[in-house]
């Protein structure tokens, strides 16, 4: 990390000077993990305010900051399960259920404080149905979370009748829940938050990334690595379904179809974006943050700007390409700022 | 199953001297195979046992055992003169057994601090049971630098770490925990011959402490007889030979190897 691990006769010819002090702040700042794609973020957020000025109003910050928060909390969990070597395809449908459970339970007669809290309980038991198939029967994770995919979408769809259903309110409740303009994201920002300090500054955080480093080392070490795997599909799920139901709140409407795939892979993307391994082993939740940042930015810049529909897709997929390989390029320059 | 029994002890617990563990006739079958077929073995307080032998021989699954990695499906355990069942890796560490395992149980993305302190970190005073990283990054340093390791800056990730100084850690992890009986899963496996210098040097340190029983497990017969006080050799999940290492030599072992060799193919 710094001058006393260097080999001095081994190093290129070019370090023997001390670099420009803009060189040196610049790999100081890299050093950071999240750094890069932060960098993307506010070039992008410049490019959109440059090429129209109804970016950076406040209407358009609510309808980004609601576009950005869902992804976002749902990417929390992604990011712990995607540490500790696995992933949950099925987090978009559990998106969709968690606000009909609400709903049905508070159509049974039980108050929606109550029925809130009961809602998650039943989306962490698919979290711990996904975990039980996958570390228990040892089905890989992408291969069971693909089946309940399904299996919850046809639930969902089933108990709903296909029809989406007025969403309970409750007051107070509801403007917590995400019916306030900037509720929504200052949930996704207390979730990350939460998560991070947790990711960094638990055992729970530190041995999920030892499990996804060194699965038989850490099992070695003591670690109950069943237990580890297992409470992060049940906190994706319950992400997911937090999600879901503050969506259903802020809308209105509690729809089947709401979430799905999509929501997933924007959630995975922008943990992946944000600096996110798939191989295991190492994350960040910040990193997810700003990933969602940027496939927010991007997503609300070009519909202000008014894009067609056809070419956003095209213009997403290359901006997800184009902000990886600029990410993975940085990552390698912080390489060699900590080697040197 | 749990219950501890109190067995005749050759010397009271803690003292040097003693007998600082005993396997008598462990078994230990996978379905059909059978990795250890009735090992029996001692190790004295501040001893060295060399345990040698090739691949499949059942050197890893006797570690195993040792660590209550794996319950063996017959034999008896006694540790520190007390027969004992091993539950768990947690319940042998209670006992001060330390095993340094072949891969190493280091997790590369994580800092050397939080490596040594895997799964026993101290937590900050407070509700939130925090990870109290500046007593951990404090230790650590103070670990490494009492076994004689010298490695500048513990904040480093393990994946910055030559093979060499991942042995280190691994092993100052062991000690530091207040090891009795260390295993060391072939410590000096796919090292070069400056790296296993400082690791034998390392052992030889390890060695003058009185109260530390070392085992190690090595293919490498000229090193283990270099630095181990008494050699066994494991054959077919057998013990075949055992000698203190001032009475023979590769020479020997090699012939023991070949004889029973030409035993077991002679009997299939």
């Amino acid at each position: 990390m710094s001058a006393h691990t260097q080999k001095p006769a081994q190093t290129d010819a070019g370090t023997a000077s001390r670099p420009h002090i803009g060189t040196r702040s610049l790999h100081g700042f890299l050093k950071i993990r999240e750094a890069s794609i932060l960098v993307v973020a506010i070039l992008l957020i410049i490019y959109f305010e440059s090429s129209n000025s109804n970016f950076v109003t406040r209407p358009n910050l609510q309808t980004l900051s609601q576009f950005v928060a869902a992804p976002v909390i749902i990417a929390c969990g992604e990011i712990m399960l995607l540490i500790c070597g696995e992933i949950d395809l099925s987090a978009g449908m559990t998106f969709a259920l968690a606000p009909f459970l609400m709903y049905f339970a508070h159509d049974a007669g039980i108050p929606l404080i109550i029925a809130f809290p009961l809602a998650l309980v039943g989306i962490g038991l698919i979290g711990l149905f996904n975990g039980f198939v996958s570390v228990k029967l040892r089905v890989p994770s992408f291969v069971t979370t693909l089946g309940t995919m399904f299996l919850i979408n046809g639930f969902t769809l089933t108990i709903s009748r296909g029809f989406p259903v007025d969403t309970p309110t409750d007051g107070l409740f509801t403007v917590l829940m995400g019916n306030e303009g900037f509720a929504e994201i200052i949930w996704a920002v207390i979730v990350v938050l939460v998560m991070h300090g947790m990711l960094r500054n638990t055992r729970w955080g530190l041995h999920t990334t030892a499990v996804g480093g060194n699965l038989i080392g850490s099992a070695e070490s003591g670690i109950n690595v069943t237990r580890i795997k297992m409470g992060n599909f049940v906190l994706t799920a319950v992400l997911a379904g937090l999600a879901g139901i503050l969506e259903a709140s802020r809308i209105g409407s509690t729809d089947p179809l709401a979430g799905g795939a999509n929501m997933m892979f924007l959630a995975v993307a922008a943990a992946v974006i944000g600096g996110t391994s798939l191989m295991g082993g190492s994350g960040t939740i910040i990193g997810g943050l700003f990933g969602g940042l940027v496939l927010g930015v991007l997503q609300d810049g070009f519909t202000i700007n008014g894009i067609n529909a056809f070419t956003f897709n095209i213009i997403i997929g290359a901006a997800i390409l184009i902000a990886m390989v600029f990410n993975i390029h940085f990552a390698r320059l912080r390489m060699t700022g900590r080697r040197k | 199953m749990s219950q501890v029994q109190v067995a005749d002890t050759t010397a009271p617990v803690g003292m040097p001297g003693g007998e600082a563990l005993r396997a008598e006739n462990i078994v230990k079958r996978f379905g059909a195979v059978t990795a250890l077929n009735g090992v029996s073995l001692h190790l004295k307080r501040g001893e060295m046992l060399g345990i040698l032998g090739d691949n499949g021989a059942g050197k890893s699954t006797l570690i195993k055992i040792l660590t209550g990695y794996q319950a063996p499906t017959s034999g008896k355990l006694t540790i520190n003169g007390q027969e004992v069942a091993l539950k768990s890796v947690d319940h042998a560490r209670a006992l001060g057994i330390e095993c340094v395992y072949q891969d190493l149980a280091l997790v590369p993305g994580l800092s050397i601090y939080h490596n040594m302190f895997l799964n026993r970190e101290p937590l900050r005073a407070g509700p939130f049971r925090l990870l109290d990283n500046r007593s951990m990054r404090r230790r650590a340093a103070e670990a490494l630098e009492d076994i004689g390791v010298n490695i500048p800056n513990v904040n480093e990730e393990v994946a910055m770490l030559s093979g060499g100084q991942r042995q280190a850690v691994a092993i100052a992890r062991a000690v530091y925990s207040k090891a009795k009986i260390l295993l060391l899963d072939e410590p000096l496996a796919a090292m070069g011959a400056r790296e296993s210098g400082l690791i034998l040097d390392l052992i030889d340190r390890l060695k003058k402490r009185a109260d530390l029983s070392l085992i190690m497990i090595a293919h490498n017969y000229a090193q283990t007889l270099e630095v181990c006080d008494r050699i066994m050799m494991f054959q077919h999940g057998e013990v075949t030979f055992e000698r203190n290492a001032a009475e023979t030599s590769v020479p020997e072992l090699l012939d023991v190897v070949k004889r029973n060799y030409k035993v077991v193919r002679g009997g299939a």
